[in-house]
């Protein structure tokens, strides 16, 4: 299978993911310039942290506007794979493919430390290898990482079981102590309706080697592996 | 702004230079220079560009070593071999005065600038480390210049993609309106890609890249060789914007050109701007160059040469190419829509010639501003002030009645407390390769595709070398290196940054000449090489010089990356013991500041052989897998050192029962010169007890003397000198003072 991980001017984590799929895991994976406008040959595509066009305006406001977005829309809309972590999950938001939006950190500071996050739904292209209720340590990087949604949006998200990580303690317990940066409903990580397109604010590419501190974040890039693999 | 019509010696004085220097200027070219040209010989010939007051004496560092690749002053930065045919760049650069007037960029800029410094040369940037120093906390302006330098340095060093992943932070009066912000960056460069700042070549065009210019940052290299007065506020507009976003994109062009090879020479418009990378890459190449400011991209309307020359707006890069290669450059900037501006070109004749459109505005040998700047010989005088304080006995000074208090106290205190509070602001872990992240005893930054990692650090203690500038030059580094032995690397080069007062007081020049020494001495019997640095002087506030605060940086080779030591306790029933001895040093220390108010006395002698001996022993033991945990002991002394080893690893916090009648020398010493005492050259390791016996006999070889304070256990730590209590405190009550300390619970 193939993964593609998206460059955008100012992505910053594209090195690490691309780092994890091809050396550690062993897949095939490309970059793609954001000045592209086709992703064919692609299974998943990433769209890595950072600061796309320095956060400027709103973070993922201006990227939304790369050539390589219509391309990626069209992408999840056939069902293709989408995993946008931390600024590739506000580009989601920014372009509409995830509902809700993202607010400053309640510190109002940037956060870069491990958290443990929770796994909501393993019925999922991202988590078919985890259980439900497993948790995983995962660092966060974020200073605009506390994900908001009107009630409503709330309420199908939770329906349609879109919720896919939650932020909790190390057994697994919520609480406001243990949600890192103020996120409604303890919020890390949701899909779409569809289930193909996942956002997450915890980077799984910083979590993929013991050497790091966790492994893990390897789980979600092997449940891709296997969700596409079989 | 108007160019005024004639040059005045008030004119002259403004720009900084003295009416000696002015006629040399006169004398040099054979007539007047004009305004821009003045402007020109008043940045490069200031202090900060021109190192006028502090060459003669950095000639004493040992700048070669077996390890050392380009010397210190050849480049922008020193190369250090780190084998496979690997290159580490390395540099630390002052950014302490902007900071004082505008912390938040004051900060970023910094941290823009010496990321440019060592992505010119061919590295790609993989780590920060700042080295800061402000007034106490107590006071709203210094918290207000603290959150908003490290606010500076998170927003700039996150968005460009680069961990911070170490530094220092004290807290003193001295550095009251003087913040001291050093910021040091580390790069990584295969060895046959390395770049020159120099101009080869003639006929080789000349682009200006990156950012277009405005009038942020004028004279800001003027500035920053000036004291600090209450006026400096108005001197805000020469504290330069900075654009993380363009930074990003000029690092990956820049990388991403230089693998064309198409790039002759490369270098950052930083200080003095387009003024000093012209006439630098000039003169180093021994060439001349030529170009015309009319081409030169800009954001404002009206500006005159004299600006544009002078102007430090960020973000910009000098970049002398090949000729006929303009096409293929133009495809590598044009993909990350940047500018790349022909604006001149390489020339033979030695002038640095500048034009605007057809009239020549300025015509000076590039070596006058260079190597022929002015080099001084400063007065210098032994303080008068040491007399009084060098010496004072303790023994006036009345012992603790409770310990446990002292060392909460002392662990509460914002310089000793827990960092989190900074470093969590800062993404250390982006490019996963921090293998030792901050708030160990130095960082560990693997390098992918070998067995290898790099561990870095940056220390300097100015109390200690307010009170002995010799010795505290020597612990600067012999406690960097200390520290990365401690996570288990071979020290291999510093880079420092000497941060001291106006070098025109006899006193000031003193005490930055004995650092010089001490830092020399150290680096020649430590085999660590100074690779390059930054000297920053005029730090004053109305009160006078700050303490002369020399900063090392230090790096150190890991060659397996099999085993990484870390300081924190880590098994029950590990013993706990101690290389080197206690010799009751308390002058200086952080205990006598912090709690009876004095800054005085003798501080801790440091030999430089035992240093050596204890540093090989402790590498020797962590090689062989011998130790559990090993710790620099340092500010505060043995009770913070065993305090930190026994919390710093939070959720897994170890107790420890420690039994002082281990020390023979117990019964001469003061309890609280015991326990508080900094006495150098000690680190603190843990292990498991069958291997003490082969830690005895590398400690003996090496005539090390060693201790056996005790062991791990429970969830206290206690301190007993004959089955006696003396110290026995919870770890969760001295986990909370040392995590508190800074953040004040605010999470």
């Amino acid at each position: 299978m193939k993964f593609g991980v998206v460059v955008f001017p100012g992505s910053n984590c594209d090195d690490d993911c691309y780092y994890v799929v091809r050396d550690l895991l062993g897949e095939e994976v490309d970059f793609i310039w954001h000045k592209e406008t086709r992703v064919e040959g692609f299974d998943c595509l990433i769209l890595p942290g950072g600061f796309s066009y320095g956060d400027y305006l709103r973070t993922g406001a201006i990227a939304r506007f790369s050539p390589i977005m219509r391309a990626i829309s069209n992408f999840a809309g056939r069902g293709g794979l989408v995993i946008g972590i931390c600024n590739g999950f506000q580009i989601l938001l920014e372009s509409n493919l995830l509902p809700g939006a993202m607010m400053k950190n309640k510190n109002l500071r940037f956060i870069c430390r491990f958290v443990n996050i929770r796994v909501e739904n393993n019925l999922t292209p991202f988590t078919n290898l985890c259980q439900i209720g497993q948790v995983l340590k995962v660092p966060i990087a974020h200073i605009d990482g506390s994900y908001y949604a009107d009630h409503e949006t709330i309420g199908s998200l939770k329906e349609n079981n879109q919720i896919i990580f939650r932020y909790c303690s190390e057994e697994g317990g919520l609480a406001q102590e243990s949600n890192p940066n103020g996120s409604k409903d303890f919020i890390a990580g949701i899909s779409n309706r569809q289930g193909n397109v996942l956002g997450l604010m915890p980077h799984p590419e910083r979590a993929s080697e013991s050497i790091l501190g966790s492994e893990d974040g390897r789980l979600i890039f092997e449940s891709v592996v296997r969700a596409v693999k079989g | 702004m108007k160019e005024p019509e004639r040059i005045t010696l008030d004119l002259v004085r403004a720009h900084g230079l003295t009416e000696e220097e002015y006629k040399k200027i006169k004398d040099m070219l054979g007539r007047d220079p004009n305004f821009t040209e003045l402007g020109i010989f008043s940045v490069m010939w200031s202090e900060h560009c021109s190192y006028k007051s502090s060459k003669p004496l950095l000639r004493m560092f040992p700048t070669s070593g077996e390890n050392i690749l380009i010397k210190a002053g050849e480049e922008n930065a020193g190369v250090v071999d780190i084998g496979e045919g690997l290159a580490v760049v390395m540099k630390m650069e002052s950014h302490n005065h902007p900071s004082a007037v505008e912390p938040f960029q004051g900060a970023a800029t910094g941290v823009g600038g010496i990321i440019r410094d060592i992505f010119t040369m061919g590295a790609r940037p993989i780590a920060l480390l700042d080295s800061l120093r402000f007034g106490h906390l107590g006071n709203g302006r210094n918290r207000y210049l603290f959150s908003g330098v490290v606010g500076g340095i998170a927003a700039y060093g996150n968005c460009t993609g680069i961990p911070t992943v170490g530094g220092e932070v004290y807290f003193d009066e001295t550095y009251e309106g003087n913040p001291l912000v050093n910021v040091m960056c580390v790069g990584v460069a295969r060895r046959d890609n390395l770049v020159k700042a120099r101009a080869n070549g003639v006929g080789n065009p000349v682009l200006y890249v990156g950012a277009d210019t405005g009038r942020d940052g004028l004279g800001g290299a003027s500035f920053a060789s000036r004291e600090l007065t209450k006026e400096s506020d108005k001197d805000r507009p020469a504290v330069q914007i900075g654009d993380p976003f363009k930074e990003k994109l000029l690092l990956e062009a820049c990388l991403e050109l230089l693998n064309t090879g198409v790039v002759v020479g490369m270098q950052d418009m930083g200080a003095a701007g387009l003024t000093s990378s012209t006439s630098e890459t000039a003169s180093r190449g021994n060439s001349g160059m030529r170009i015309d400011l009319s081409l030169v991209p800009r954001r404002e309307e009206g500006m005159i040469p004299y600006e544009l020359m002078l102007s430090e707006s960020q973000e910009r890069m000098l970049v002398i190419i090949k000729r006929g290669k303009e096409r293929e450059t133009r495809r590598v900037f044009d993909k990350w829509d940047l500018h790349a501006v022909p604006i001149g070109e390489v020339t033979d004749d030695g002038y640095l010639t500048v034009l605007d459109k057809d009239t020549r505005v300025a015509e000076i040998p590039a070596k006058f501003l260079t190597e022929d700047a002015p080099v001084y010989m400063r007065e210098e005088r032994e303080p008068e002030y040491l007399g009084k304080i060098k010496d004072v006995s303790i023994s006036t000074i009345p012992e603790p009645q409770d310990y446990d208090d002292v060392l909460k106290i002392l662990l509460a205190s914002p310089t000793i407390s827990s960092k989190r509070w900074v470093y969590e602001q800062y993404d250390y872990m982006i490019r996963t390769d921090t293998v030792l992240r901050p708030g160990g005893d130095a960082a560990v930054i693997r390098i992918k595709g070998t067995e290898k990692a790099i561990a870095l650090t940056c220390d300097g203690n100015g109390r200690y070398c307010f009170l002995d500038p010799y010795e505290g030059g020597k612990i600067a580094v012999a406690e960097a290196a200390r520290n990365v032995v401690c996570v288990g690397a071979k020290p291999l080069a510093i880079t420092n940054c000497l941060n001291f007062g106006n070098p025109t007081k006899p006193y000031v020049f003193w005490q930055f000449r004995r650092c010089v020494e001490g830092i020399a001495d150290a680096c020649g019997i430590l085999e660590t090489p100074v690779s390059g640095g930054n000297v920053s002087f005029y730090n004053e506030n109305p009160k006078g010089a700050i303490d002369p605060t020399p900063v090392v940086g230090m790096l150190g080779l890991i060659e397996k990356m099999d085993f990484i030591c870390t300081p924190w306790f880590k098994k029950e029933g590990d013993l706990i013991i101690l290389l080197g001895e206690c010799r009751g040093e308390i002058g200086g220390s952080e205990y006598l500041q912090l709690i009876h108010g004095l800054k005085l006395g003798r501080i801790p002698r440091l030999d430089l052989e035992r240093e050596r001996a204890v540093q090989d022993t402790c590498l020797e033991v962590i090689r062989a897998h011998l130790v559990s945990s090993a710790h620099d002991c340092s500010e505060g002394g043995l009770a913070v050192t065993l305090a930190e080893c026994c919390i710093s690893n939070s959720g897994k916090e170890r107790g420890a029962i420690i039994e002082l009648e281990a020390f023979p020398e117990i019964l001469s010493i003061r309890m609280d010169a015991l326990l508080f005492g900094e006495t150098q050259s000690r680190i603190l390791i843990s292990c498991h007890p069958r291997n003490f016996p082969q830690i005895q006999r590398v400690a003996r070889r090496n005539k090390v003397p060693y201790a056996r304070l005790g062991v791990v256990t429970g969830d206290r730590l206690t301190i007993r000198k004959i089955k006696k209590r003396v110290l026995d405190l919870s770890l969760k009550e001295l986990g909370e003072k040392w995590r508190k300390g800074l953040s004040h619970g605010d999470d």
